[in-house]
């Protein structure tokens, strides 16, 4: 049999470990998006003192190599301490999982992505941050080109979905360019709250829909 | 759960026939003359009678005079010659040629290569179950129109399109209208008088005969060049060595593909629809909801929150055989640009699943691949970030 997947791969896909919501997690991410064909969502548990990733779990949206390095960088993280999981990249998770075709490196990423920005947020809501950046419209843009606009498969930035952001005392108002009776309108909101919310200095979201 | 495999990828291509394969046998190891002249040696003339009882066959089956059968490596060479030949016909005198967006590649890749060329092309639109737009059709003819490329039956959502309205549009404006018959050829009728089709494309390893034989059907005097030089063989409209043997393989195809197995087919399709709806919920149909407006053996289905190339890989461990129209699955990483002309979203492609049937298909194989998706679909939902 020459499935262009190994024997590791196969076998984590079959029977992912890790997989699953957490009840209270300490912090989420998300990475990818369903009209990107691939998604995960990560959930983490952290022990306050220790600062040890105490418990983590990810749900998929995707094909078989999406699975399997969710699998495996749970695998790897678990038990960590956080300033080493933030170390774990794509390559370390391809080759425990002994290599992954070219084409699908794009998946593993998005899951080793996911680990990186949970741990983020995670530092941004812990008072972790080394140095705190006041949030900015540049930092908020850059969160949002992780966004995916589902209509035309690339970012809300990008896209021109979001053009506007108010940054006021703690409050970010995001201007989404779509009448919020719109499909994915409750799609995007979630999204788009989920990236903005963790930031340290951030405390309440508003995503305002004002296309027609 | 041990069985067979079930392999229901036969949009793809299928399994051929034993007695495909008896037919053809003789023309390897004894008949392999090339088919020459009447004038020749008797091992020419007895390889040229081989082919020109399959042209007789084929040429019947679409009510067609065997003179206007063309043979050709395939289905993809035959629509290249299609389209690329009548646009060098009217070199110079007429640039304009259409299609619809849900072509199979080898109809669209050669219109947008004659586009670069210098052609201009019109794309038709579709609507949300593949159906061609007829008002758009009508109004895209021009005086510099030369071509219409429509096919009978599609490769991903089995949408059948009606050709002999679109055959009535082209008569009338005097364009030649081709239609690529690949996926419909012997399970749905064409007679290319009521059609009123001047060129049809015919394939061979769809019908369970062999690979690598296909034929265009030309209807007399219609403006083609050859697009393959190099000798006068298949009426001067295809040079090479007659593939002998394939195009008797092709014959005896066409001979075994008889009417009942269509109604049969047909059967298993029900079958399959009923059992995956009944079954599992959250699943959407690509292509038409009417069965009889699909090919016979097409059954494509989205599964809402999961993606396909995972469902395929699990099906695939599972002994069945099936494709996705997933971004993850295409070579090009992008999703199926049939389902996208549909005006799906992304995720209802990358959920896509389609399942093809033959006439080895068994109704018990039907009831294996209903639990197995349910059982595939039920355990990516499970592990879904999208569910509620």
């Amino acid at each position: 049999m020459s499935l262009p997947y190994t024997k590791k791969v196969l076998e984590h896909f079959m029977h992912p470990h890790n997989v699953g919501k957490l009840e209270n997690p300490d912090a989420v991410a998300t990475e990818g998006s369903p009209a990107c064909g691939d998604m995960v969502k990560l959930y983490l548990k952290v022990d306050q003192k220790t600062k040890q990733i105490d418990d983590i779990r990810f749900e998929s949206y995707g094909c078989a190599s999406n699975i399997a390095t969710g699998s495996i960088i749970t695998d790897l993280a678990i038990g960590k301490t956080l300033e080493d999981a933030k170390k774990l990249d794509w390559k370390m998770a391809a080759e425990a999982l002994g290599g992954l075709p070219p084409v699908k490196v794009h998946c593993a990423v998005l899951a080793v992505d996911a680990l990186r920005t949970a741990i983020e947020n995670y530092e941004h809501q812990h008072g972790l941050l080394k140095e705190k950046i006041p949030t900015s419209e540049k930092i908020i843009m850059k969160r949002l080109s992780r966004v995916i606009n589902p209509l035309a498969g690339l970012d809300v930035v990008r896209t021109k979905l979001v053009k506007e952001v108010i940054i006021d005392k703690g409050i970010v108002t995001v201007f989404v360019e779509l009448p919020s009776s719109h499909q994915f309108a409750n799609n995007i909101r979630n999204e788009i709250s989920e990236r903005i919310e963790p930031l340290w200095d951030v405390q309440k979201v508003k995503i305002v829909f004002r296309g027609n | 759960m041990k069985h067979e495999r079930i392999y229901l990828d036969n949009a793809a291509t299928t399994r051929t026939d034993p007695e495909v394969v008896k037919a053809m046998a003789p023309y390897f190891t004894e008949t392999y003359a090339v088919a020459s002249s009447q004038f020749s040696h008797m091992p020419g003339i007895q390889a040229r009678e081989g082919l020109d009882r399959s042209r007789e066959v084929i040429a019947q089956k679409i009510n067609a005079k065997p003179e206007e059968v063309v043979f050709t490596s395939g289905g993809t060479e035959a629509n290249n010659l299609a389209v690329k030949g009548t646009a060098w016909a009217h070199r110079r005198k007429k640039d304009h040629l259409i299609c619809s967006k849900v072509e199979h590649n080898t109809v669209l890749h050669s219109c947008q290569w004659l586009e670069q060329e210098g052609f201009q092309l019109t794309l038709l639109d579709v609507d949300d179950e593949g159906f061609v737009d007829l008002t758009q059709l009508e109004k895209s003819i021009t005086d510099r129109t030369f071509l219409v490329s429509i096919q009978h039956g599609n490769q991903e959502v089995g949408t059948i399109q009606p050709i002999e309205k679109i055959g009535r549009i082209c008569t009338d404006r005097g364009v030649i209208f081709h239609v690529d018959a690949a996926l419909s050829f012997t399970t749905l009728d064409l007679d290319v008088d009521r059609v009123q089709a001047d060129l049809v494309t015919l394939t061979a390893h769809k019908i369970h005969g062999p690979k690598g034989v296909g034929a265009l059907y030309i209807r007399k005097g219609t403006p083609i060049k050859k697009m393959m030089h190099g000798g006068y063989s298949e009426f001067d409209l295809r040079s090479g060595t007659e593939n002998v043997a394939g195009a008797v393989g092709f014959g005896r195809a066409v001979e075994l593909a008889q009417p009942k197995y269509v109604q049969y087919i047909r059967s298993l399709q029900k079958g399959l629809f009923e059992g995956l709806k009944k079954e599992i919920d959250g699943i959407r149909i690509n292509g038409p909801k009417t069965l009889s407006k699909r090919l016979p053996g097409n059954v494509n289905v989205s599964f809402d929150l999961i993606e396909g190339e995972s469902v395929v890989l699990h099906l695939d461990m599972k002994g069945i055989s099936v494709i996705t129209g997933s971004a993850c699955f295409s070579r090009s990483l992008e999703p199926s640009y049939v389902m996208m002309a549909m005006g799906f979203s992304h995720e209802r492609a990358h959920g896509s699943i389609r399942y093809t049937l033959s006439r080895y298909n068994r109704m018990e194989e039907i009831d294996i691949v209903v639990k197995s998706c349910k059982e595939v679909v039920e355990a990516l939902r499970k592990i879904s970030p999208l569910k509620g």
